[in-house]
């Protein structure tokens, strides 16, 4: 299957503080790529690298290199807004803006000059799940949403603007049960479109959804490969120690 | 100690707080009562309605005038242009504080503008007096620059630190969560800052904002030295005027004590205690209308 996004020999610091250790990673179009590992392994700077969100951390060094098939992510003469466009993100805790529901998603689409009529609205809020339950309260402040919903929001703004690659950073971690069972059904539906690398710690979530797994341990990838074979059958001991819950 | 003296000096320290507590509100409480009570007898001899709508304030005339308009419009264009000036100022620089200057700059701003309130307004009418005062005669060709426009730029100076230490609280406090989803969907720092940030911060800022017209509003030396104090009734920014706060300041020294005329002062005070009364509640319904966005 076709690569969509990698990094190539990608070394991230901090200060003084060596974060990401040569990373060679890919991940392949209309795949949900679960990455897992112990917290502080690098998983969310890795995922953070590659829609530049690290430019808002004055003290980060990056080198190496980061690609969108062959766009180079972190090449002067590309827009970083042009690159967030096409890779969206969807964070830890839900974080809607402190606006309607209709101008949450709305406000993307006005950003980078795109139609934002009902028509568009309705749509995103349909691939994300949501449609039914808010179709009457589209002017309700989005913050009286539940959690759940709230996240789900979140990835209707993410998948209004037509990104090629979601990225998502622990989106279930502060999310119950029967909300998490439901976001994992609409990830799953949204890799028919979009490209998903998702960062968790709920390796039952990792087996659940993803089509492969990438295993980080103390800023490396350690092993990678399809979800079945690194739960089944882990080549490196350190992931078969991880997985099987002897630490982490 | 012992435990029943530790016991009885704990009830006495309850007893020394509750009483501190409510000697404020009993102040608040006298003073309230000493306007009121002293506007009634101001409106024994002169009708309310001819004091609000009258239009010249002239105690000390043979038919002395007591139209409490003159005051007010001067009051209010002074605000205003203070205001005009202080709040794009204000809101501009705390942002600059806040989202673009480095910590070094921040480290050196931020106690700057701190100490730009310590200066005494006496000190501030002073600079009015010798620099911005003949200034504005010089760019505008008046015979002086003692007017309105004098001191809604020395109030706008006033209010300035108020108006930027509360609304970069404000700005700073807005979650990191906001800017990351703005920018997670390609806004830039400006779209970012004047769309979700500032909007975000909106409660803070309207509060800023009302805490730097309640300064304006009561702010007195400085105006007292750098308005003129013309009680005649102000068509713009270059006339003289004489704010409700100068006409108390500098009419009470010298009126007798319990005629009609120190009656009056009082109850100027009592409407200029009811304006800022109306700021400090329009302020608190705009926080209202956007903290409902942020509930959760």
């Amino acid at each position: 299957m076709k690569t969509k996004l990698s990094a190539e020999n990608l070394n991230i610091s901090f200060g003084t503080k060596h974060v990401l250790k040569n990373v060679n990673v890919s991940f392949a179009e209309n795949e949900i790529t679960a990455l897992i590992g112990p917290s502080g392994c690098g998983k969310s700077t890795l995922l953070r690298s590659f829609n530049r969100m690290h430019d808002l951390s004055p003290d980060a060094k990056i080198s190496g290199s980061l690609k969108l098939e062959n766009l180079d992510l972190y090449s002067k003469t590309v827009p970083v807004t042009e690159i967030r466009k096409r890779i969206g993100m969807v964070f830890q805790k839900a974080n809607p803006f402190p606006k309607s529901i209709f101008d949450n998603i709305a406000y993307g689409l006005k950003i980078n000059n795109l139609p934002h009529d009902k028509g568009v609205i309705e749509k995103a809020l349909r691939e994300a799940f949501l449609w039914e339950e808010v179709k009457n309260d589209l002017k309700m402040p989005a913050t009286r949403l539940s959690g759940g919903q709230q996240q789900r929001l979140c990835i209707a703004r993410a998948v209004a603007l037509r990104p090629e690659v979601i990225l998502m950073d622990e989106p279930c971690s502060a999310l119950d049960p029967v909300s998490t069972l439901k976001i994992e059904e609409l990830i799953s539906h949204l890799k028919e479109k979009y490209t998903i690398v998702i960062v968790t710690h709920n390796m039952q979530q990792a087996q659940r959804i993803a089509d492969k797994t990438v295993f980080m341990y103390l800023g490396e990838v350690k092993e990678e490969g399809l979800t079945s074979q690194i739960f089944g059958n882990p080549v490196n001991e350190v992931t078969a120690n991880y997985i099987t819950g002897q630490f982490g | 100690m012992k435990y029943k003296a530790r016991l009885s000096l704990d009830i006495f320290f309850k007893y020394v707080f509750k009483a501190t507590g409510l000697l404020v509100l009993a102040l608040l409480g006298g003073i309230l009562a000493m306007l009121i009570y002293n506007s009634f007898s101001f409106f024994m001899d002169v009708k309310p309605l001819d004091f609000i709508t009258g239009i010249e304030w002239n105690p000390t005339a043979k038919i002395p005038k007591y139209g409490m308009v003159p005051l007010i419009l001067s009051t209010t264009i002074v605000t205003f242009g203070a205001m005009i000036i202080a709040i794009p100022l204000g809101i501009g620089t705390a942002a600059f504080i806040s989202e673009y200057a480095s910590p070094r700059l921040k480290n050196i701003l931020k106690p700057t503008i701190e100490m730009l309130a310590a200066i005494p307004s006496v000190v501030i009418g002073f600079l009015g007096i010798v620099v911005v005062s003949p200034g504005i005669a010089n760019l505008a060709d008046l015979s002086n620059g003692l007017n309105a426009l004098n001191g809604a730029i020395l109030l706008a100076v006033m209010a300035l630190p108020t108006i930027i230490t509360v609304a970069e609280d404000a700005i700073h406090a807005v979650p990191k969560t906001y800017k990351e989803a703005s920018y997670g969907v390609g806004a830039t720092k400006w779209q970012t800052l004047r769309k979700v940030v500032i909007p975000a911060a909106a409660p803070g800022i309207i509060a800023a904002v009302m805490l730097g017209v309640g300064r304006a509003i009561g702010e007195t030396m400085t105006v007292l030295m750098a308005t003129g104090n013309a009680s005649i009734l102000p068509t713009g920014m270059f006339d003289s005027v004489k704010t409700m706060t100068a006409t108390i300041a500098i009419e009470m020294g010298e009126v007798p004590y319990q005629t009609t005329h120190y009656f009056a002062l009082y109850a100027i005070a009592t409407v200029l205690f009811i304006m800022t009364l109306a700021a400090n509640m329009l302020g608190e319904y705009f926080i209202n209308r956007f903290r409902k966005y942020h509930a959760a």
